[in-house]
């Protein structure tokens, strides 16, 4: 940039107190001229802007990968691990149970695995050992970060989508539809979330069990969708709030009355002005949710609210966990670590998207 | 006080008053929301013994009725007998429960308030030190870790490893560990508040004025900085209780403390719905007690904050 400045800078005829004015400097700037007046630095947008500050932070860049190289594990493992994260090892129908394969120290084999291995058979290793059932532990924790990755993200976008609506409908329509929305708002948001949420999950849990029998959801699990539907009556409401407040205030700014008055229609002023500076708050509200989706599931799954038996969650591997303590430690430290690295690297992340497009927001 | 801060107080007790109805409401309604009711999962009941034990709890009438009826019982705070204990009263074993529970949430809310303000102090004035590095790198990690995992932890590194404390939390000095784990998450919370508030503080002109006619760095921080420093942490004493109240659930659990976090899990296990109902509602109502104190608390410590 500064040389190519030099370079152009060369170019033009030195013209710094001229000794007498021709004709020629009175003529209109050729292209050259104009050229070199209007260089400027390549166009940004607050956007680029953002990721640019985003990159120089090294704590979110190196939780951004983290966080990247958690999920490709949880999505591309399961795929070629030899073994399933609900098989039982050891039990085939119309055989007596081989026992060897269950509470298996990581690394080490069954006896069955051993003759087999002496006979000159290749056996994949279990990582971490199996559990009380036999199960591989490694594969099954590789699932309960899947499942607990999941559960975070779609939470975070019902979230998302509710609170989005309602802020919205709220922020625009004003009156009293605004009052009745924020009444509402004021009281799910006093209400004590985490008892209402093992309330609701409890009964939910019956209540649609029986209901889901045999269609797709029933896959899933009445636990997890209890959960979203928790989600979906309780969480929306600190979106809802930040998306009204963010929708009242910018209306009120001047760039908009500027634009107004510069005689932009209600469509440009709202593409151009009000999603873009609402979009940033919005987006990184919404991924400091997902660790606390997460921490809420966890939190269920350990009272025993969370996931359906036999899938996996990382909160109810470590409640699992604490039968055999005692003896086998590691079952709750693996998956301890691996959701406090996400819950973690989340935040970290969140906090970084924040102070790279939101400066106004840090404090 | 001037009227603004009265129709605030009055605004924000109507609203508490109001939340916790629709707690009581909607407990009542979700409860009875349950296909097949309490008592399906009696073995061989007998359809006629089934008839008895609903009149005898009020299961027959109709169900306004039923909530009318209970509303008045739990204004006077009878839940009634438990489902699950045969020949306990709910609000006993709440009552039984609490004597532990209260011991250990307020010895944590304490602790986690007076280690969070002195760490969250030294870091603003060691701003960008070692041990300010120290103290936020440690403080992010126990934010982003669950109760139960930090329980669990402690509970193999000091109660099965080495012995330190005993693993049960009825035995002599078994509260320990469960004060820790239920301490850790406010404290961190509460030294990044201290942290952040006091910088901002201590940016301050008055602190400056009070730099230049040489006041000593120790007198600034506690003498002058702090009082207002401490202002923002008064909006934590709400969430905080609601974090100890949810965290005690596991906790309890965990170590086996014999209070009511622990009498509630197993009421949900049980499905004991009298039980279920009552301690939400006690609960509930608590936290929202506590968030009015904190917020009205924090409108009255500092004269400047707007009112709505």
């Amino acid at each position: 940039m500064s040389e190519e400045a030099k370079k152009e800078g060369q170019s033009v005829p030195e013209n710094v107190a001229p000794a007498s004015l021709t004709a020629a400097d009175f003529a209109p700037a050729d292209e050259k001229e104009k050229e070199y007046m209007v260089k400027m630095r390549p166009q940004t947008t607050a956007f680029k802007d953002g990721i640019r500050r985003l990159r120089k932070n090294k704590v979110a860049m190196v939780s951004f990968w983290v966080i990247v190289l958690i999920t490709l594990c949880a999505l591309i493992i399961p795929i070629f691990w030899p073994y399933q994260y609900e098989a039982m090892l050891g039990m085939t129908p119309g055989k007596p149970v081989d026992a060897s394969f269950q509470n298996l120290k990581p690394m080490t084999y069954s006896a069955t695995e051993l003759t087999r291995i002496e006979a000159g058979e290749k056996v994949f290793p279990h990582l971490f050992g199996t559990d009380s059932s036999g199960r591989d532990y490694f594969i099954r924790v590789v699932y309960g970060t899947r499942i607990s990755l999941a559960v975070g993200f779609f939470a975070s976008l019902i979230v998302l989508v509710i609170g989005l609506l309602v802020g919205a409908i709220s922020g625009y329509a004003g009156g009293k539809v605004d009052l009745v929305i924020m009444r509402i708002v004021d009281i799910i948001y006093s209400l004590p979330d985490m008892l209402m949420v093992i309330l609701l999950a409890t009964v939910l849990k019956q209540a649609i069990g029986d209901s889901l029998e045999g269609t797709v959801l029933a896959r899933i699990g009445s636990n997890i969708i209890s959960l979203f539907i928790v989600f979906a009556l309780l969480y929306w409401v600190s979106m809802a709030r930040l998306v009204r407040g963010q929708i009242l205030s910018l209306r009120e700014q001047e760039y908009v009355l500027a634009a107004q008055a510069a005689g932009a229609k209600g469509s440009w002023v709202i593409r151009k002005h009000l999603i873009p500076n609402c979009v940033s708050v919005i987006v990184i509200s919404t991924a400091l949710q997902i660790p606390s989706a997460i921490f809420t599931e966890s939190y269920l799954s350990f009272l025993g609210l969370g996931v359906n038996a036999p899938m996996p969650s990382l909160g109810s591997l470590a409640s699992d966990a604490l039968n055999g303590i005692t003896s086998y430690p590691y079952r709750l430290v693996i998956p301890a670590i691996v959701i406090s690295l996400i819950v973690l690297s989340l935040n970290l992340f969140g906090d970084g998207l924040r102070d790279a497009f939101d400066p106004k927001l840090n404090g | 006080m001037n009227p603004n801060m009265l129709k605030y107080i009055i605004k924000r007790i109507i609203l508490a008053i109001f939340t916790v109805w629709v707690v009581i409401t909607v407990t009542f309604f979700i409860m009875h929301a349950v296909p097949g009711g309490p008592f399906t999962s009696e073995k061989a009941v007998s359809p006629a013994v089934q008839k008895a034990m609903e009149a005898k709890y009020g299961l027959d009438k109709p169900l306004m009725s039923q909530y009318f009826t209970y509303l008045t019982d739990v204004i006077q705070f009878k839940f009634g007998p438990s489902l699950k204990q045969r020949g306990r009263m709910v609000i006993d074993i709440i009552f039984d429960g609490m004597k532990t529970s209260a011991k250990l949430g307020v010895i944590a809310a304490f602790l986690a308030l007076i280690i969070g303000i002195v760490l969250g102090s030294f870091a603003a004035l060691l701003r960008n030190s070692f041990l300010d590095r120290l103290i936020m790198v440690i403080t992010t990690a126990f934010v982003s870790m669950p109760s139960f995992i930090m329980g669990s932890l402690l509970l193999v590194a000091f109660a099965i490893k080495t012995h330190i404390f005993p693993a049960n939390g009825a035995a002599s000095g078994g509260l320990v560990l469960p004060i820790i784990t239920l301490m850790l998450y406010p404290m961190s919370y509460i030294t990044r508040l201290t942290r952040s508030s006091m910088l901002d503080v201590l940016g301050q002109d008055y602190i400056r004025t009070a730099r230049a006619k040489g006041v000593s760095g120790g007198r600034i921080i506690f003498g002058h900085a702090l009082k207002n420093a401490l202002i923002p942490v008064i909006t934590y004493f709400g969430p905080m209780l609601a974090y100890i109240v949810t965290g005690s659930l596991v906790v309890e659990q965990i170590f086996a403390v014999p209070g009511i976090g622990r009498a509630y899990v197993s009421s949900i296990t049980n499905r004991d719905y009298t039980m279920i109902m009552g301690t939400t509602i006690v609960l509930a109502s608590l936290i929202v007690i506590m968030n009015l104190v904190s917020d009205i608390l924090y409108k009255v410590v500092d004269p400047r904050i707007t009112l709505e």
